[in-house]
């Protein structure tokens, strides 16, 4: 039994969760993709979410930010409370929500616009900035993703014209511009090279100083090296969650062993 | 034996590449002799007036003076209302087929446009004369008038002044913004279904609005297409004769009332053909097709430039 | 931290727009079923077997039809089927498989594009002086070549378009057991893209069945049975334009049986062609 006043991941971190998942279920029409999930992350901390493909890993993160709600035959049950408030909450305003909580996906989405437009584009939306302003916080969150170096001399070029480890960074820009707390990563690095993949790695530690992040990802060896949490996912069900360090050196599942032993995934 | 069927087969071969070839050079044969002859046709009446035809405000055949203004004016405000009534519909029809409404109903709405797309320009000629522009005459336009009281608003007022006779700019203008509204929006429905899930779902994950995904990131990744569908609607209006014929009006003047009744290139073409017994009469009806085709000719260009254009400039992906 | 712009006013203009595209959307189908309704009720009034068995009447005699025009459409259709289908079609093999990069195809591309829209009272006007002018007679034929120049662009754009949806592997798969290009055009291709081809021709053919401004030019009119190609030839949408416009309710009445027909069969033709297409997929 869970007892819901506890945070699951013990007594090493803030006693109070960014997020806390309590009996989530999950349905693509009739099918039920997620069961009862319990999950509870740690503020300034990375979470990674890891197990096979099909398991139900972005499917959970996706509800974080109720993008899934886009689908008409997709279901959410059970609560998610983002500092203890629920996102499916009345009071909780959905275009604020998903400014709060920033989304990363797995192939690159820059925008059909300039560098600078694209980090513009979601502080136009949601703050009233002067013109003259704008451009310092373009640049601070240009900064923020380790790209401003790269990209100083061609704010004014197409997104998609940066190379693919470049557009993810740009995204995450985007993201980080509207000043979120939380930070949803969906296997961000599996279409780019690998040494774009260590930047964002790099970057990644650098950027839980100021956010929340959770990560899915399907390389055990980038969770061990980034993460603070490890989720393993399995057909739907959390078999495991814990501290990283504990659950690849000491899992106590099986499954979870015979994962992130390569014997299956 | 074998041999000489070898031969004939890389004969063939050769051939029928060239077949193809000679087919596709009958494109642009096709396109040259258009220009040739219409201008080599056309020539008592290039000769008499000149470039100057084009701003001529005259057409009196029985002078035998001819100019152009006044059907190049009425083939530009009509094709001015048509694209300010179709293109904003258009992007929120397709918006509507893509992003609201339940997929079966999207089918049916989906494909109901696209019959109306089909139905041949004369049919909406006649229901615009023997349907619509009685109900402007009576309805609409009294309406706009009286009860809005548009003819005394400063400005503006001057282009709902004069009778409400139903046919005229007006009318016309409508009925090719009905006629066009599907094209658009098919060719924009199928756009803003071919934007990637993963960008929309980005911009959604910004904290967009369904319309600010769609007028800030879906119409810019689609805008090579979004622009290609508007001037495939512009070319149709402006060289469109049969639904503007009919309710036009036919008269040969410029007037700000979009109540008056005026003319276009192509409605005067059509409806003065066959009276034009005068070679030079002819001749200037000719001229008229020449201007409309070098219009339409490089307002095709500028859409195929500007669509390159639009690619570099913003890095859009469809 | 700045303020933060006011979230509510963002979703009220959303769903603004939403209730506008929805309305507009109505709208769309409120004047597709308003112009079918009217032509139904009018064009049905009219339609007997007078109306296509018998010649058109003087007016007031309220006893004529429309038997002449109806096969003269035909004639002229299908005359300009036959010449611009394979001129299309070859021009769309053309662009696809010999000429998708060179220098020529690009041109001819760049050509094929602005023809389709070229409007179609040009082209009319273009074949009375390639056609009329020198042999000094209106004509069928004219108006068959005028509706075949509108196909031509159509199809041949639907051609490439859909022989580029046939995968590569088949054609390198077909050249590699030594099958001749032309070969492995005419059967492989052409079977692959079949009905694809087919829908784009039959969508051809149903647009300028009901084209009436090039005809004026070409094909012109005629009260009587045509008795070769060679000469003025009734058809169908002419004579609702002249019909339509003259002060004559028995005309008028045999205009609106016509709108109905063309009508009714361009749309059979259009969902058909819409049918032949989803059946593949």
């Amino acid at each position: 039994m869970i007892d819901p006043a506890l945070p699951l991941y013990g007594d090493l971190a803030d006693p109070t969760p960014k997020i806390r998942v309590r009996g989530l279920d999950f349905f693509y029409g009739d099918q039920q993709a997620l069961f009862s999930n319990d999950i509870d992350i740690a503020p300034n901390r990375v979470t990674a979410v890891i197990g096979p493909s099909g398991c139900g890993k972005s499917t959970h993160l996706r509800v974080y930010n109720r993008i899934f709600e886009l689908y008409r035959d997709q279901k959410a049950k059970g609560d998610v409370l983002l500092n203890g408030e629920s996102i499916f909450a009345p009071t909780m305003k959905l275009l604020e929500l998903r400014r709060r909580v920033g989304m990363i996906f797995q192939k690159p989405t820059p925008f059909p616009m300039s560098v600078f437009e694209n980090v513009a584009y979601g502080i136009r939306l949601h703050y009233a900035v002067p013109k003259s302003e704008l451009e310092g916080r373009v640049e601070e969150a240009l900064k923020g993703a380790a790209l401003w170096e790269e990209v100083r001399d061609l704010l004014h070029k197409p997104g998609t014209a940066l190379s693919g480890g470049q557009q993810q960074r740009l995204c995450i820009a985007r993201a980080i511009a509207v000043e979120p707390e939380v930070l949803l990563m969906d296997e961000p690095t599996s279409a780019i090279d690998p040494i774009a993949t260590a930047k964002i790695e790099e970057l990644v530690d650098v950027l839980k100083k100021n956010y929340t992040i959770v990560i899915v990802t399907h390389n055990m060896q980038q969770a061990a090296r980034i993460s603070d949490f490890t989720a393993f996912f399995f057909k739907g069900y959390i078999v495991e969650f814990g501290e990283t360090r504990q659950i690849f050196t000491n899992p106590k599942n099986k499954k979870t062993e015979e994962y992130i032993t390569g014997r299956f995934g | 034996m074998r041999r000489l069927r070898e031969y004939l087969s890389e004969h063939f071969e050769t051939t029928f590449r060239g077949f193809t070839v000679l087919c596709a050079a009958v494109v642009l044969i096709i396109m040259a002799a258009m220009f040739f002859n219409l201008a080599w046709n056309a020539r008592l009446a290039i000769g008499q007036f000149g470039l100057g035809f084009l701003w001529r405000d005259m057409w009196d055949p029985a002078l035998n003076e001819y100019g152009a203004l006044s059907s190049i004016y009425g083939t530009v405000v009509s094709t001015v209302i048509a694209m300010t009534v179709a293109v904003p519909m258009s992007v929120v029809i397709a918006l509507f087929l893509v992003e609201l409404a339940h997929p079966t109903v999207s089918k049916v709405v989906g494909a109901a446009i696209e019959l109306l797309a089909a139905i041949p320009s004369i049919i909406y000629g006649m229901w615009g004369l023997f349907v619509f522009a009685p109900l402007m005459a009576e309805t609409v336009q009294p309406f706009l008038q009286e009860t809005l009281g548009l003819e005394n608003v400063p400005g503006i007022g001057r282009l709902f002044t004069g009778a409400p006779m139903g046919i005229g700019m007006l009318t016309s203008g409508i009925i090719l913004a009905i006629m066009i509204l599907p094209f658009i929006s098919a060719v924009m429905r199928d756009v803003f279904a071919m934007v990637p899930a993963v960008v929309k779902e980005s911009a959604y994950g910004m904290g967009s609005t369904t319309w600010e995904v769609t007028r800030k990131v879906t119409l810019r990744y689609g805008i090579q297409g979004v622009v290609g569908a508007c001037f495939l609607g512009l070319g149709r209006a402006i060289g469109e004769t049969m639904a503007v014929t009919f309710v036009i009006g036919n008269a040969h003047r410029i007037s700000l009332s979009l109540y008056d009744p005026g003319n276009s290139i192509a409605s005067t073409i059509a409806n003065e053909f066959a009276e034009a017994s005068d070679p030079l009469y002819l001749q200037a009806l000719i001229y008229l097709g020449l201007v409309l085709l070098v219009m339409t000719f490089v307002i095709q260009m500028i859409a195929q430039w500007w669509v390159v254009r639009l690619k570099k400039s913003m890095g859009a992906g469809l | 931290m700045k303020k933060t712009q006011n979230v509510r006013r963002r979703e009220v203009i959303n769903h603004i727009v939403s209730v506008l595209s929805g309305l507009a959307a109505l709208v769309g189908i409120f004047f597709l079923g308003w112009i079918l309704w009217t032509v139904a009720r009018q064009g049905l009034a009219a339609l007997n077997l007078d109306f296509f068995t018998k010649l058109p009447a003087p007016p007031g005699s309220d006893s004529g039809g429309l038997a002449n025009a109806i096969a003269g459409t035909v004639v002229i259709t299908l005359l300009a089927t036959v010449i611009g289908v394979p001129l299309g079609l070859f021009t769309g093999v053309y662009l696809s498989e010999f000429g998708r990069v060179s220098h020529f195809g690009r041109m001819v591309r760049f050509t094929t594009n602005i023809t389709t829209g070229i409007p179609s009272i040009i082209v009319g006007l273009f074949v009375y002086t390639l056609l009329v002018v020198p042999f000094k007679h209106f004509s069928a034929y004219a108006g068959a070549v005028a509706l075949a120049i509108i196909m031509l662009p159509v199809v041949a754009r639907t051609t490439e378009d859909m022989l580029a949806l046939v995968p590569n592997a088949l054609r390198e798969s077909a050249l590699a057991i030594g099958m001749p290009r032309w070969r492995m055009i005419l059967a492989i291709l052409f079977r692959a893209a079949r009905s694809g081809l087919l829908t784009g021709t039959l969508l051809a053919v149903a647009r300028v069945s009901g084209e009436t401004a090039p005809l004026i030019f070409t094909a012109m009119n005629s009260p009587y049975w045509m008795k070769s190609l060679a000469e003025p030839t009734a058809n169908l949408t002419v004579t609702i334009f002249n019909y339509a416009m003259s002060p004559f309710d028995d005309w008028k009445r045999l205009a609106w049986g016509a709108s109905l027909l063309i009508m009714a069969t361009v749309l059979a033709v259009n969902i058909l062609a819409r049918y032949l297409l989803r059946e593949k997929k």
